[in-house]
C-alpha cells in the first residue's frame, strides 16, 4: 500500500469518532434528502402525474343498461376523436350494509359502492394500480378503492350486500386499488354484478371509459361527449364524468398540502446540505496539525489534501450507501402516505431523486474537504504543526471574563464562554439548531392548523337528528369529517329530506330533557347573480350561530335576507361582506346581504348559509334534512340519544351522536407524517450539535486533563460540556420559533389559497406565549441532547489519558 | 520520619501491550518531606506519581495518601482528593490559555466552593508571595517559561494541600528559568510543605530533595537521604546503605 493509502486507512481508523460522525451525518443526509426529494417531486402536480401513469379516463361514461347493449356502448370506441377506450364494463350500484367486524354506530349505514365488473385492472384507459392484495379472480371477491367514503376496508373484510328478496350477498375484499379517474368504489367479477343487481336498491348500468385527441378544455370534452350520446340510443348515456372534474377536485384537496409538503422537503434538504457541510469542514479542520506532520514528513499539498479528500470521502461514501438504502425504506412509508393525501399512485422514489442526492451530497463532501484542505495544506508547515489544535489566541477571552461574573458554578462559566472561542463552529451549531427549532415549531402550527381546520369544519352539535334515511354519499350530509374530503365514486342518490314529521320532531326534541339549543339544515339549490351554474345554500331553520362555523371575516347573519359565504363564492361571484348578492330560487330573485366571510370547504366553498326565511318566498316547504342538538352541561350524549330515540320511533326520524371530533384517517395521516419529517430534521439537527461538541472536546481533551487533575468531578465535567451549548440551544431555539412561526404563517394560507379559501384568524393564531416558550426550549432541548454524548465521553475520559493527549 | 503522607505497599501495575510498569513498589513519605523520583524513560516514575494523584490505580497494592485510600477512590472521588489533598504541577505547565493568570489560579479553589473573594484573595497571596503579581491580569501565553511554571505552582497551592506533586518542572525551562523553579520548590520545602518530584534532573534532585528515590524498570533501585538535601547547598549522601529494593 502506498503511503498516501496508508495515510488514509491511518485517519479513517484512528479518528473513529469523527469517522462515524462524517458517516453518520452523510447517512442522515441523504436519508433526510430521499425524503425531501421525493416529497418535493411527489408534489409537482401529483394528479398528472398519476393520471399519466394510468392512462387516465378524459371521459367516465355511464349508461342504462335498460336502454342500450353492451354492443352499442362497444362501438363508441370506434367514434372519431376516441384515441383509447376501455369497456363496456357491466357496473351496479348496491347499499352495502355492514359486515362481520364493522362496526357502524346506530343509524349510520355504508355508503353506496359502485362496483364495476372488471377481470383485469390493466387496460388502454385507467389502468388501475393494485397497492395490495391481488386482483379478483373469481365470484364472492371485492377490490375495494382506496377513495372509497365509506369505513375503511381491510384484506379479508367480508363487506354484505343484503339482497332486495332474500338473504344476504357477501363479497371478501381481496385487494386495495386507486383509480386516479375515480371510476369505481370497488371492482368484481363480472358474474357478480348480476348477482348484486338483485340486492335492494340496486342500479345497473355499463361503464366505458374514454381518452380522446382532444380533452383538454370543457369545450373539447363536451363535444366529445356529445359525439358519444349521438351514436347511442337517446336518454341511454345516463352519466358522465370528465377528467377535468376530477382534476379540479383532486387539485383542490391535494393544493391544501403542496405547501405543506414541499416546505418540509426544502427544510430536510437544506439542513442536510448544511450539516454535511459542516461536519465535513469541522472534521478535515481538526486535523489541521496531522496535516502539519504529514507536510513535515514530505508530503506534498496535494498528498495532504487527497489524503484529507480520501478520509471525508470513505466514511462520507459508507454513510451515503446507508442513507439511500434508509431513506428508501422511510420515503416508501412516507410516499405511501403522500398517495393517500394525494390520492395517487405508485409514488416511489424517483431515479433522478436518487441521482440528485446521492451525488450531491458526495459532491459537497468533496468540495468542502477539498475547499478545508486545501486551507489546510495552504498553511507553512511550522505554522500547521503549531496552531493546529488550539482556536485562533485571544478569541473568547472577553466572553470568558463576563462568564466568570456570573453567579454559576465555575465549571458552568468555563462551559458557558466556550462558543467564542469557536464562533465559526458556534454559529454552525446556532444555525443546526435554529433549524431544528423552526422545524418543531412549524410542525407544531401546522398540526394545530390543521387540526382547527378540522375542528371549524365539524359543526358542534353534541346530537344530530336525521330527519330521512342515514346520509348518504353525495347527498344532504352534516358537516363531515376529513380534511381533504375526497370524493367517493357512487354519488349515489339523494335521498329527499323531511320525509318524517318535523314538527312532531322538533316537538319531541325540545321536550327531550337535556335539549339546551336546536337548529335545522336544508339544502337547496339557487343560481346567484355572477356565477355560472347552480350554487348550494345551507338554509337553517333557528339559531345556528353557535354551530361552531369560524368566520373569517364579518359577522354571523341576524336576520333573513342576510346570508355568510365562503371565500370561493366571494371570489366567484365578485363581492364582499356589505355587498349584497342577487340569488334567483325557483324563477324568484331574492337579494341576500352578505354579512360575514365564513370558512367552509364543501362543495369547494360554492355554498351560501343563510337563515331558512330568506328563502321562504321562494321555498315556503323548505325542510331540514337534519337537526343539531346542542345539549346541557352534564348530560350524557348516549343517554339522551337512546332517549330521544324512543321519543322520536313514531316521527321515523333516527338521533345519533354528533360529530365526536374523532380525527379523520388523513388528519392522523398528516400528523404521522408531520411527526417523522420533524423527528428526521430534529436528528439531524441534534448530530449537528453532537459533532460539533465532538470535535470541540476532542480538540480541548489535554485542557480536559487540566481541569480534571485540578478536582473536577465527572459531573461538574457533564455540567462544563452541557453548558458550552446552553447559550447555543437557547440563540437557535429563540431565532428557530419565530422562523417556525413566519414558516407557518406562510405556508398554512398558502395551503388555504391553494384550495381557494381564506383561512379564519382562529386557524392561524394557533401560537399561544406558553407554547411558544415551550418551543423556543425545544432549541435548548435538541442542545443538551446533542451534546450529552460528548459530555458523557468527556466525564468518562481517564485523566491520565488525558493530559497525555496533545 | 514525621507522619506520613504516602503509603505505598505492593503497588503493581501494567499496562496492555507492555511489561510491567510497577512492581511490588512499596514506599513510605514523611510529612515535610521533599522527595526525588528519578529514573530514565520509561522506568515508571511518571506512573508511581499518577498513583499518587489518583490518575491512575494499581492493579494490586494499595496507595494511601494523607490517610485517604487513592486506590479505592471512583472517579468523582478521586477528583475531590485531588482538590483537597494534592496540588500538581506538570512539565508543560498546562495553565489554561483562555484564561487570565489569576483565573488559572483559582480555578481549584472554584471548584470547591470556595467562595469568589476568599479564592481571590487567596490567589493574590500566592502570586504576590511567588512574585508574579504583576501578571495577575494577564494570559499565560505573554509569561515567560519560569514565570509560567511559577502560576502553575501558585495554582497548585491554590487549596493549601498536604502534598504538592511536580512532574518535571524544569524539564521545559532554560537554565534561568530552571534555577527559578529550583529555588522555589527549595522554599516551599523550607515552608514545611510535602514535596515529591519526578524528574531527570540530577540537579533538581540534589538541590530541592531530603530523599532521593531511584527507579528502573518498575521497582525501585534505590532510596537515598541527600544530606543538605533541600536547602540548596552541595548535597552528600547521608546513608548510602538506604537503598531499598523490595
Amino acid at each position: 500500500m502506498s503511503a498516501l493509502g496508508r495515510v488514509v486507512r491511518a485517519g479513517v481508523r484512528r479518528r473513529r469518532v469523527q469517522t462515524a460522525v462524517t458517516g453518520l451525518a452523510a447517512m442522515m443526509a441523504v436519508t433526510a434528502s430521499v425524503l425531501g426529494g421525493s416529497l418535493l417531486v411527489a408534489s409537482n402536480a401529483p394528479f398528472d402525474h398519476a393520471f399519466a401513469l394510468q392512462h387516465g379516463a378524459h371521459l367516465a361514461a355511464q349508461f342504462d343498461a335498460a336502454r342500450v347493449t353492451a354492443a352499442e356502448v362497444d362501438a363508441t370506441s370506434h367514434d372519431a376523436g376516441v384515441t383509447a377506450a376501455a369497456g363496456p364494463f357491466r357496473t351496479v350500484t348496491a347499499d352495502p350494509s355492514g359486515g362481520p367486524g364493522l362496526e357502524l354506530p346506530p343509524g349510520v349505514a355504508m355508503d353506496p359502492m359502485k362496483l364495476v365488473a372488471r377481470s383485469d385492472a390493466g387496460g388502454p384507459v385507467d389502468d388501475v394500480t393494485l397497492s395490495s392484495g391481488h386482483w379478483v379472480s373469481g365470484p364472492g371477491q371485492l377490490v375495494v378503492s382506496a377513495d372509497y367514503s365509506g369505513p375503511e376496508l381491510g384484506l379479508g373484510q367480508e363487506v354484505d350486500f343484503p339482497s332486495a328478496s332474500a338473504g344476504v350477498t357477501a363479497l371478501r375484499v381481496v385487494g386495495i386499488a386507486r383509480s386516479v379517474s375515480r371510476t369505481a368504489d370497488g371492482w368484481v367479477e363480472p358474474s357478480d354484478v348480476s348477482g348484486l343487481a338483485g340486492t335492494k336498491g340496486a342500479d345497473a348500468g355499463f361503464q366505458m371509459l374514454y381518452r380522446f385527441a382532444s380533452a383538454s378544455t370543457t369545450a373539447q370534452l363536451a363535444a366529445d361527449r356529445d359525439a358519444i350520446a349521438a351514436r347511442t340510443p337517446p336518454g341511454s348515456l345516463s352519466g358522465t364524468r370528465t377528467w377535468l372534474d376530477v382534476k379540479n377536485s383532486s387539485d383542490t384537496s391535494t393544493g391544501l398540502f403542496v405547501p405543506f409538503l414541499t416546505a418540509f422537503g426544502l427544510l430536510g434538504v437544506l439542513m442536510s446540505v448544511l450539516i454535511v457541510g459542516n461536519v465535513v469542514a469541522g472534521a478535515v479542520g481538526s486535523g489541521t496539525r496531522r496535516i502539519g506532520v504529514l507536510k513535515a514528513l514530505g508530503f506534498t499539498p496535494a498528498q495532504v489534501v487527497s489524503a484529507y479528500m480520501g478520509q471525508a470521502l470513505i466514511p462520507a461514501a459508507v454513510g451515503t450507501v446507508l442513507g439511500a438504502l434508509v431513506g428508501h425504506l422511510v420515503a416508501g412509508q412516507v410516499l405511501a402516505t403522500t398517495e393517500q393525501v394525494y390520492g395517487t399512485v405508485s409514488l416511489t422514489v424517483a431515479p433522478s431523486v436518487d441521482v440528485a442526492v446521492v451525488g450531491g451530497v458526495l459532491l459537497m463532501v468533496s468540495v468542502t474537504a477539498l475547499l478545508t484542505a486545501l486551507r489546510a495544506g495552504r498553511l507553512r508547515t511550522v505554522d500547521a504543526l503549531a496552531v493546529g489544535r488550539t482556536p485562533k489566541a485571544g478569541r473568547g477571552r472577553r466572553a470568558a471574563r463576563l462568564s466568570r461574573a456570573l453567579p454559576l458554578p465555575r465549571p458552568v462559566t468555563l462551559g458557558l464562554a466556550r462558543p467564542f472561542a469557536r464562533p465559526a463552529r458556534a454559529l454552525a451549531m446556532v444555525t443546526a439548531i435554529l433549524f431544528g427549532a423552526a422545524a418543531v415549531t412549524f410542525a407544531f402550527g401546522l398540526g394545530s392548523s390543521l387540526q382547527r381546520i378540522q375542528d371549524a369544519k365539524a359543526t358542534t352539535a353534541d346530537v344530530t337528528v336525521l330527519t330521512s334515511a342515514p346520509p348518504q354519499s353525495g347527498g344532504p350530509v352534516p358537516p363531515a369529517s376529513g380534511v381533504a374530503g375526497a370524493s367517493g365514486a357512487a354519488g349515489g342518490a339523494t335521498r329527499a329530506p323531511g320525509t318524517v314529521d318535523t314538527a312532531a320532531m322538533t316537538r319531541a326534541i325540545g321536550a327531550q330533557p337535556g335539549t339546551r339549543a336546536w337548529f335545522g339544515t336544508a339544502r337547496t339549490q339557487v343560481t346567484a347573480a355572477g356565477t355560472t351554474g347552480s350554487v348550494d345554500v345551507t338554509a337553517f331553520l333557528g339559531d345556528a350561530s353557535w354551530a361552531g362555523y369560524r368566520m373569517v371575516s364579518g359577522t354571523w347573519f341576524h336576520r333573513p335576507g342576510e346570508a355568510v359565504a365562503p371565500t370561493p363564492f366571494l371570489t366567484a361571484t365578485g363581492t364582499r361582506v356589505g355587498d349584497t348578492v342577487v340569488l334567483t330560487d325557483h324563477g324568484r330573485a331574492i337579494p341576500v346581504r352578505i354579512t360575514g366571510e365564513v370558512f367552509v370547504t364543501e362543495n369547494q366553498g360554492m355554498d351560501l348559509l343563510t337563515d331558512a326565511r330568506t328563502l321562504a318566498s321562494a321555498e315556503p316547504n323548505l325542510k331540514a334534512a337534519y337537526f343539531s342538538v346542542a345539549l346541557t352541561s352534564g348530560t350524557d350524549r348516549s343517554a339522551y340519544a337512546n332517549a330521544l330515540n324512543a321519543a322520536l320511533r313514531p316521527t321515523g326520524a333516527i338521533a345519533q351522536l354528533g360529530d365526536g371530533g374523532g380525527a379523520s384517517q388523513l388528519l392522523i395521516m398528516l400528523d404521522a407524517l408531520t411527526g417523522l419529517l420533524t423527528l428526521m430534521l430534529v436528528v439531524v439537527a441534534g448530530l449537528g450539535v453532537l459533532n460539533a461538541v465532538v470535535l470541540d472536546t476532542r480538540e480541548r481533551v489535554h485542557d480536559l486533563g487540566v481541569v480534571k487533575a485540578l478536582g473536577m468531578t465527572p459531573r461538574q465535567t457533564v455540567s462544563m460540556v452541557l453548558a458550552q451549548v446552553v447559550l447555543i440551544g437557547a440563540v437557535g431555539g429563540a431565532l428557530g420559533v419565530p422562523l417556525g412561526v413566519v414558516l407557518q404563517r406562510i405556508v398554512v394560507p398558502a395551503m388555504g389559497h391553494s384550495a381557494g379559501l381564506r383561512l379564519p384568524s382562529v386557524v392561524l393564531d394557533v401560537y399561544q406565549a406558553p407554547a411558544l416558550v415551550l418551543l423556543g426550549l425545544g432549541g435548548l432541548v435538541i442542545a443538551v441532547l446533542g451534546a450529552t454524548g460528548p459530555a458523557g465521553w468527556a466525564a468518562r475520559t481517564r485523566t491520565a489519558v488525558a493530559l497525555r493527549t496533545e | 520520619m514525621n507522619e506520613p503522607v504516602i503509603e505505598l505497599s505492593g503497588v503493581h501495575r501494567r499496562f496492555p501491550e507492555g511489561p510491567a510498569a510497577l512492581c511490588d513498589v512499596s514506599m513510605t513519605v514523611g510529612a515535610g518531606e521533599a522527595v526525588a523520583i528519578l529514573g530514565p524513560s520509561g522506568s515508571g516514575k511518571s506512573t508511581m506519581l499518577n498513583m499518587i494523584a489518583g490518575l491512575d490505580r494499581p492493579d494490586a497494592g494499595t496507595v494511601t495518601v494523607a490517610g485517604v485510600r487513592v486506590d479505592r477512590l471512583g472517579e468523582a472521588g478521586a477528583a475531590r482528593y485531588r482538590r483537597e489533598k494534592v496540588g500538581m504541577v506538570f512539565q508543560f505547565f498546562n495553565l489554561l490559555d483562555d484564561l487570565t493568570v489569576l483565573d488559572n489560579v483559582v480555578l481549584p479553589a472554584e471548584m470547591t466552593g470556595v467562595g469568589r473573594g476568599e479564592a481571590r484573595s487567596r490567589a493574590s497571596g500566592l502570586l504576590e508571595t511567588l512574585g508574579i503579581a504583576r501578571h495577575a491580569r494577564a494570559y499565560p501565553g505573554r509569561l515567560s517559561g519560569g514565570e509560567r511554571q511559577r502560576v502553575a505552582v501558585a495554582r497548585a497551592l491554590m487549596n493549601r494541600p498536604p502534598l504538592l506533586l511536580a512532574d518535571e518542572p524544569t524539564g521545559a525551562l532554560d537554565s534561568a528559568s530552571g534555577e527559578e523553579v529550583r529555588a522555589l520548590l527549595r522554599e516551599l520545602h523550607a515552608d514545611g510543605q510535602t514535596v515529591v518530584v519526578v524528574t531527570h534532573d540530577e540537579g533538581l534532585a540534589a538541590s530541592c530533595a531530603t530523599r532521593v528515590v531511584r527507579i528502573a524498570d518498575g521497582r525501585i533501585a534505590s532510596d537515598t537521604r541527600v544530606v543538605n538535601g533541600g536547602s540548596g547547598a552541595p548535597a552528600g549522601v547521608a546513608d548510602g546503605s538506604a537503598a531499598v529494593a523490595r
